[in-house]
């Protein structure tokens, strides 16, 4: 008895050195998996931010355009030709300049949003026309590329006699950066200079209203009519291993079916919010239904007793009671949910919002993109200085995404319950 | 009847005489019921499982969860103004049965229940009873309190206001008040309504949870292991409420404890293994126990 106890010990003192070997190299593992990670997150922000903070500025010129009352002679003031202003503008600068191909090289600095300022700045105000006036105008994107040093001389994008009349406006102050309005405020454009995030983000605002407004009363009806009310039985088991199954189904399956089922079926228009928002709809609702059930399974039996020992009926009880109790769990699924929505462009593919679209949505029936799509449309095009604006929009979509992330953690902490 | 308790607790007697008021009467463990029909034949049940005037009658009760079979055709009348204390090792189905009494295993999936109980003469189990109305009549205290994690007011206010049983506000207020002092509570919580239920002490918290079954106006209050959460000193306030809602209300309790049995119950319901072997008055049971199963119990050769 003796023996076999001192022996006892024995083996567990020899087991010891190698069960903490194991468990120190788990623990290294661990650590090393982490660090991996966070270098990799570290190295996405850092060529996101690296690639993108300049899309904060865009490079401006100045310049004195004598609204030449020629330009204006017998034609509507609307469709004159403000080209000519701005190429004169340019001239007076660079008097020595000439030849047609030199002249287009010259004009060639300033974006053709240029001509589009002149125009609003005269229908607004038709007193103009004969005046002098000095404005600063958006630079073209190589100019702009070239001055924020995102593009050597050596690339040949620009010429000899433009580089140097770039280094002429700058002795004179006729050239610097400036917050990048354009940028929040425009809709896409295929000039770089003119682009902004401003449509992709009421697409995305109005194409996820919809779909919170549909998927939230559904998913949460749902989740309390399975979880609280519906018998268990073999069609509740099929649904929900259904559910669960959609919840897995890759996202551009649901772009296939909203564009069989709401485009050629209702007809609901092509490239809308409406059609975005039903589609994503499918996708997210797996999601809250799931969330929502865990929510409310996270719910004490002992309150919904509580309620029906009372005489609560059951919907009482559920309203009352359970539902209150399980909501932040249900809104944070939810937001997560949405997070997901707002990411995701496959399915949106799949049903036209895939297109170039200038306007600006004003509804849910206008034809929009979303953030993720613009993303993935500016990176498909071959402008230089798309690639600082691919990487800005990215950069707004990660804030959103993170905003919401973290309103879900912050609604889980405030309502977190111990039972 | 005058009946002195005297075995085999008469250090809990004595502890009953000091710390009790009713005991001290001699009110606590005396009552007027009329005496039982000896020997009724009930399912092999000893002892006296019915009365001339029930409040309650259950007859050939069985239920099954799923094929498994909790209670084994049980007969037992609940008295009027009585406490019965239903007592019996873990998983003899002391639960399962009263919660039958309410219609609580409704709620539970496989759950089946056979037999007749009526309450008041009426098949609490017809097709064409509510339970919503039963479960205001009789009152369930569950064993872990579980008070809403709202204000204590509205803890208690939520019965009433379910059925409407207030027509005003000043009705309502009038109605928690007199729920929490019968329940012994108010003074302790009087000037904190709006806290939350669930930042009460456990004795409180069960005690309020007794003031929201009470609000309700129940005729039969069913508390299953209320004090076996809770300290000796909130288990000896509950005990007294017990006596004092004796009064108005019948109360069927589940206790673990014979001694709270001995000392709360008039009469005393034995359960084994899903079976009822022995009920009878209280004192009877637990100095002269007919049973074997009984008198192994109590002596405390199992369970
Ligand atoms: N929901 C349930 N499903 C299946 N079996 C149950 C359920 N509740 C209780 N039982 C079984 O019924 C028997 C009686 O349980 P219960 O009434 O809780 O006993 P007690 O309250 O006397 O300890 C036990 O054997 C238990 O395992
Ligand atoms: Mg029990």
């Amino acid at each position: 008895m003796n023996k076999s106890s001192v022996k006892t010990i024995d083996i567990v003192q020899k087991g010891l050195k190698r069960r903490y070997r194991v468990e120190r190299r788990f623990r290294r593992l661990g650590l090393a998996a982490i660090a991996a990670s966070l270098i990799f997150l570290m190295l996405l922000f850092v060529s996101i931010l690296g690639n993108g903070y300049s899309a904060i500025w865009q490079t401006h010129m100045r310049l004195d355009v004598y609204f030449d009352p020629q330009v204006f002679k017998d034609v509507v003031v609307s469709s004159a030709d403000y080209g000519r202003l701005v190429k004169g503008a340019l001239r007076s600068v660079f008097p020595d300049v000439s030849g047609r191909g030199e002249l287009r090289k010259l004009s060639a600095m300033v974006s053709s949003g240029a001509a589009f300022q002149l125009r609003e700045m005269v229908m607004e105000d038709r007193g103009l026309i004969g005046r002098q006036s000095t404005l600063w105008v958006p630079a073209d994107d190589d100019v702009d590329m070239f001055f924020k040093g995102r593009l050597g001389p050596e690339s040949g994008r620009l010429t000899e006699d433009q580089l140097s009349w770039i280094d002429h406006l700058k002795e004179r102050k006729m050239i610097r950066k400036q917050f990048n309005r354009a940028f929040f405020t425009a809709g896409d454009s295929r000039e770089p200079e003119l682009s902004g995030i401003r449509g992709a983000l009421y697409g995305s605002f109005f194409t996820l209203l919809i779909t919170l407004a549909i998927s939230f009363p559904l998913g949460v009806g749902t989740a309390v009519y399975l979880q609280e009310f519906a018998p268990r039985n073999r069609w509740t088991d099929l649904i929900e291993v259904n559910i669960n199954n959609l919840a897995a189904v890759p996202s551009i399956v649901f772009g296939l079916l909203g564009l069989a089922l709401f485009l050629n079926v209702f007809g609901v228009p092509r490239s809308a919010p409406l059609a975005g928002g039903l589609v994503l709809t499918l996708m997210t609702l797996p999601t809250i239904v799931i969330a929502g059930r865990a929510a409310l399974q996270a719910v004490p039996p002992s309150i919904r007793e509580a309620a029906l020992g009372v005489g609560a009926s059951r919907m009482q009880t559920v309203l009352h009671h359970v539902l209150p109790l399980a909501l932040p769990g249900m809104l944070t699924g939810t937001i997560i949910g949405m997070a997901r929505a707002l990411g995701e462009s496959a399915p949106l593919l799949m049903i036209g919002m895939v297109a170039f679209i200038v306007d600006i949505p004003h509804g849910f029936q206008d034809p929009s993109t979303v953030l993720p799509v613009q993303i993935y449309l500016w990176a498909d095009s071959p402008e230089r200085a798309f690639v600082e604006r691919t990487s800005a929009a990215t950069m707004v979509l990660l804030a959103f995404l993170v905003i919401m992330n973290g309103l879900a953690v912050w609604l889980r902490r405030k309502f977190e319950r111990r039972w | 009847m005058q009946i002195t308790f005297v075995q085999p607790y008469p250090a809990i007697q004595q502890e009953d005489r000091v710390k009790y008021q009713p005991s001290n009467k001699g009110e606590h463990l005396t009552h007027s019921l009329p005496e039982p029909d000896e020997d009724k034949p009930g399912s092999g049940t000893v002892g006296k499982p019915f009365l001339d005037d029930p409040r309650i009658t259950c007859r050939h009760v069985n239920v099954y969860y799923g094929v498994k079979h909790a209670i084994l055709d049980v007969s037992l009348d609940i008295g009027r103004n009585e406490v019965i204390a239903m007592i019996g090792p873990s998983g003899c189905g002391k639960s399962t049965f009263i919660r039958c009494l309410n219609r609580m295993n409704d709620t539970i999936d496989g759950c089946r229940i056979e037999g007749e109980i009526k309450l008041d003469g009426t098949d609490i189990y017809a097709k064409n009873v509510d339970v919503v109305p039963l479960r205001a009549q009789i009152g369930m205290v569950f064993q872990k309190p579980n008070p809403f994690p709202k204000s204590i007011f509205d803890n208690v206010a939520y019965g009433p206001k379910i059925h409407g049983l207030a027509g005003n506000r000043a009705e309502l207020e009038e109605i928690v008040e007199t729920s929490l002092k019968k329940a012994g509570l108010w003074e302790e919580v009087k000037d904190r309504l709006n806290q939350s239920g669930t930042g009460l002490s456990g004795g409180q918290q069960q005690r309020l949870c007794i003031a929201r079954t009470i609000a309700v106006g129940p005729e039969v209050i069913l508390m299953d292991e209320p004090c076996s959460a809770l300290d000796p000193i909130a288990t000896a306030k509950i005990e007294e409420l017990m006596g004092e809602l004796r009064q108005q209300y019948s109360i069927v309790i589940v206790t673990h404890s014979m001694q709270q049995a001995a000392r709360v119950s008039q009469r005393t319901a034995y359960f084994h293994m899903g079976d009822l072997i022995e009920v009878g008055l209280t004192p009877q049971v637990f100095t002269m126990p007919r049973h074997q199963l009984t008198q192994d119990y109590i002596t405390g050769r199992f369970g």
